[in-house]
């Protein structure tokens, strides 16, 4: 059992109804992380996106997590209030199931890292609205201790990366059949 | 480097399947900045004064604003040109949303589209890759049901898309092009569809240089938060709900029958609640806080958004409530119709059953109850059947076409729907912005001096004081004089005109939204986008130096032109007209010193021509030589206060 440790985590929290489609988030976002600092407004260089439906009455901003090599089949369609979204609409993975959160000249992923030292994120700044507000939470969490993974695990893990746990399963499956 | 715009156009020939990417002169960003500024210069170099509206020579501009894609807040409207066919003039036209900033990120600043495609076609837009689409599976179909299709089918989850539905298809005048919920009326939807140009997407990746990027973002920033906090900003009507003075004072029916005490709060709480309790949300349009677009899920309809007076004009012309227009606009908006000149083509259709000059035979199966009448019309129109195939050329047309009707035809300026105000004296400024406008809706002229003086010399004081927006101080010390509406000199009439005016000319150039800008400092005077500020504004994003009197001469050349292009196209004094029964109490004898004096300040002629002197001031001496070769304009003739000073002069000569 390791320790129990407080830890401060931040986020950003989203108020859906409040959201209505200006985007700002998006130009902010571009503006801060561009180099040199704000020579650029891009939304398709954001790291948080307005998925976005008119017609469906859909605004869901959402911001870049983590990186996966593999995609997922993404297939869940929910149903809230009347209006349908896909599971797609509120993951933040950087993934290659969408062409989001790339940079769309280098191709390299681009991930929210909350303005490091900005008092708020420029997202937040960039909207008034109050559908996006900036939380610092304090949690306690259960210490872990690091492990060192071996030369087969480190093999499996960046299959796991590139490939998904799924194909991976059904591979080894496969193989160990064939004997 | 080019800063703020793109430094390229796409030009799209529908006939011969042609597409080009061409670089633009950077002068013509110095002399007319962008948006409706420069697409009214390539529509005087390119479109012929013999060019019919439905021709494959007619152009069809999309012009993003010279501010989009910059951080400037509420700066999004796309202006949408060409030669509007129901007046025969250059169509002023323009929509909100997101379709200008996506098209500079793709890399222009406007798409021309020329020629007519053989069959139903869409334009696709990524960047460099730039595709005429087949999009006969998209015929009838409306602007949700289009975008969604085109966006999966291109796997563009981003893409923006302007379309026109079904009336469009049809050619209908009155068919608006849509774009979410917003809309581009007068002219541009007939002329898509006779394009055959079902859509457009487009998605863009890519920088857009701005010369100062940290100040004017870090400027933004500051000002986005401002137009959130400010009542000054955005469409009020969207949070106040006493909507009397629309009900109260304009006229229902066809323009004609004013219910001076309907408004009553008993009808604004049942109003009140069919909004709230079917309102899904207030959105708003790119990088704007403010929410003025109502979106509504009403029972059996589809979901639709409307701005401003959009939710009245189907019940004015049925004489019902607001529920009716609620049941009607989720068809309207599939359709494409423009909610402000269908209804009353509609209407005038009712009238000339009314009165005998239509008949059963005319229509037949013609429903008893105004509103079925309305919806029954309506449909007629969309799809081009019998009547509504006369009736789907508006009012004026209409009128022209069915015998018997031309006296009843009662509510347009330049052959184009007007707003249906009816009022008792006339109003010197208002004379002369319907009159002289050419761009067929007041809303798209008047909006920074107030409509009415505040009596209370306290609260006058007051609003003088904080009148941040007043680009000169003759405006502040105009309206400290103002006693009463109708009582204002000549002189500050003119004034008054080109200072409103001149800020439509700002946002249609710059893309910015009339609601911060343009349109709304005359109520509160509080408004984010004025003469003091934008110049600052268009210098950080260019680089360009400009101050408040260049800006104002930009304006000047714009307008001029835009007068130019419709000169050319036959226009002149005796069309500056107003709807004859516009006021009950009309003064000619004014009404000609007003015209007189008016275009004496801007430097045209007696015939509403700008002069050769005028046009070489503002920079438009080729324009003048065409007008002249043209025997359009005589290069002698001053405006009509040289013309008297020359005869005073002859006059002394004599003695």
């Amino acid at each position: 059992m390791g320790e129990k440790v407080k830890k401060i985590v931040k986020t950003i929290r989203v108020d859906l109804d409040k959201c209505n489609g200006c985007r700002g988030c998006e130009i902010a976002c571009s503006a801060y992380h561009a180099t040199p600092k704000y020579s650029a407004m891009n939304p398709s260089r954001s790291r948080i996106r307005v998925v976005m439906d008119q017609f469906n009455d859909e605004y869901v901003p959402i911001r870049a997590t983590d990186y996966a090599k593999a995609g997922c089949d993404g297939r869940r369609v929910y149903t809230i209030k009347g209006k349908q979204y896909s599971e797609c609409s509120f993951c933040g993975t950087i993934c290659p199931t969408r062409e989001m959160f790339f940079d769309p000249d280098s191709g390299l992923p681009l991930q929210c890292d909350l303005c490091g030292d900005e008092k708020e994120p420029l997202c937040v700044q960039a909207c008034p609205q109050g559908c996006l507000t900036f939380e610092e939470v304090e949690i306690e969490e259960e210490e872990k201790a690091e492990v060192k993974m071996d030369e087969m695990e480190l093999g499996i893990k960046a299959l796991l990366d590139k490939f998904g746990s799924q194909k991976i399963a059904d591979t080894f499956n496969r193989l160990s059949q064939k004997g | 480097m080019r800063y703020a715009e793109t430094g390229y156009n796409l030009e799209v020939d529908l006939s011969t399947g042609n597409i080009e990417r061409v670089e633009t002169d950077p002068k013509l960003m110095e002399n007319h900045l962008g948006g409706q500024g420069v697409n009214a210069k390539i529509i005087w170099d390119r479109v012929k004064p013999d060019t019919k509206p439905f021709s494959e020579d007619n152009l069809l501009i999309f012009g993003a604003g010279l501010l989009h894609a910059t951080p400037v807040v509420g700066c999004n409207r796309t202006s949408v040109n060409t030669i509007n066919p129901m007046t025969g003039i250059f169509g002023h036209s323009c929509m909100g949303g997101h379709f200008g900033p996506e098209l500079k990120h793709a890399g222009y600043d406007r798409i021309i589209i020329r020629g007519r495609a053989p069959k139903l076609v869409y334009l696709y837009i990524h960047n460099e890759r730039v595709e005429i689409r087949d999009a006969s599976h998209l015929a009838g179909k409306g602007p949700g049901e289009t975008t969604s299709i085109i966006r999966e089918e291109l796997n563009e989850p981003f893409a923006q898309v302007a379309c026109i539905g079904l009336a469009g298809e049809n050619k209908v005048l009155t068919a608006s092009v849509e774009h979410g919920y917003s809309s581009a009326s007068r002219g541009p939807g007939p002329i898509m569809g006779d394009k055959k140009l079902k859509a457009i997407a487009v998605r863009g990746t890519k920088d857009i240089n701005i010369a100062h990027p940290q100040e004017l973002f870090e400027l933004c920033l500051r000002m986005k938060k401002w137009i959130n906090d400010s009542d000054g900003c955005g469409d009020w009507m969207a949070v106040d709900e006493d909507d009397s003075f629309h009900h109260n004072n304009f006229a229902w029916g066809y323009s004609r029958t004013r219910i001076k005490n309907y408004w009553s709060e008993e009808l604004q709480d049942r109003w009140t609640h069919w909004k709230y309790d079917n309102m899904d949300r207030q959105a708003g349009c790119y990088n704007c806080p403010k929410g003025c677009i109502n979106v509504i899920s009403w029972p059996g309809t589809k979901r639709f958004g409307y701005k401003c007076y959009g939710k009245d004009t189907y019940h004015m012309a049925a004489f019902k409530e607001l529920d009716y227009t609620y049941g009607m606009l989720g068809q309207c908006l599939d359709w494409g119709v423009d909610s402000y000149s269908t209804p009353q083509a509609i209407s005038l259709g009712i009238e000339l059953y009314d009165n005998g000059i239509l008949t059963d035979q005319d229509i037949p199966n013609f429903p008893t109850d105004p509103g079925d009448r309305v919806k029954f019309l309506l449909e007629k129109i969309v799809h081009r059947e019998g009547i509504g195939d006369i009736l789907a050329n508006g009012s004026w047309w209409a009128s022209r076409m069915i015998p018997g009707a031309e006296s009843f035809e009662h509510n347009t300026v330049k052959k184009m729907e007007q707003l249906p105000i009816k009022l008792g004296k006339l109003n010197p400024a208002y004379y002369l912005m319907i009159a002289t406008g050419e761009k067929m809706a007041i809303t798209q002229i008047e909006g920074s001096f107030p409509q009415d003086p505040i009596r209370d010399p306290v609260k006058r004081k007051e609003f003088v004081d904080n009148w941040d927006a007043a680009p000169y101080q003759k405006f502040k010390d105009m309206f400290m004089n103002w006693e009463k509406r109708d009582q204002i000199s000549i002189e500050d009439t003119c004034a008054l005109t080109d200072w409103n005016e001149a800020m439509h000319y700002i946002d249609d150039s710059t893309g910015l939204c009339g609601f911060v800008s343009s349109f709304r400092g005359q109520f509160g005077g509080q408004v984010a986008y004025s003469f003091n500020n934008v110049p600052e504004l268009i210098h950080l994003a260019t680089g360009m130096d400009i101050d408040k009197e260049g800006l104002w001469e930009i304006c000047r050349r714009n307008r001029d032109l835009v007068r130019c292009i419709n000169n050319r196209l036959g226009m002149r004094r005796v069309d500056d007209d107003p709807p004859k029964d516009h006021w009950a109490v009309r003064d000619p004898e004014l009404e000609e010193k007003l015209l007189d004096a008016y275009y004496s300040f801007r430097g045209w002629t007696k015939d509403a021509i700008p002069t050769k002197e005028e046009l070489h001031r503002v920079g438009l001496d080729y324009v003048a030589d065409e007008l002249i070769q043209l025997g359009i304009l005589d290069p002698n003739e001053g405006t009509p206060e040289q013309e008297a000073a020359k005869v005073a002069e002859q006059k002394l000569g004599g003695c």
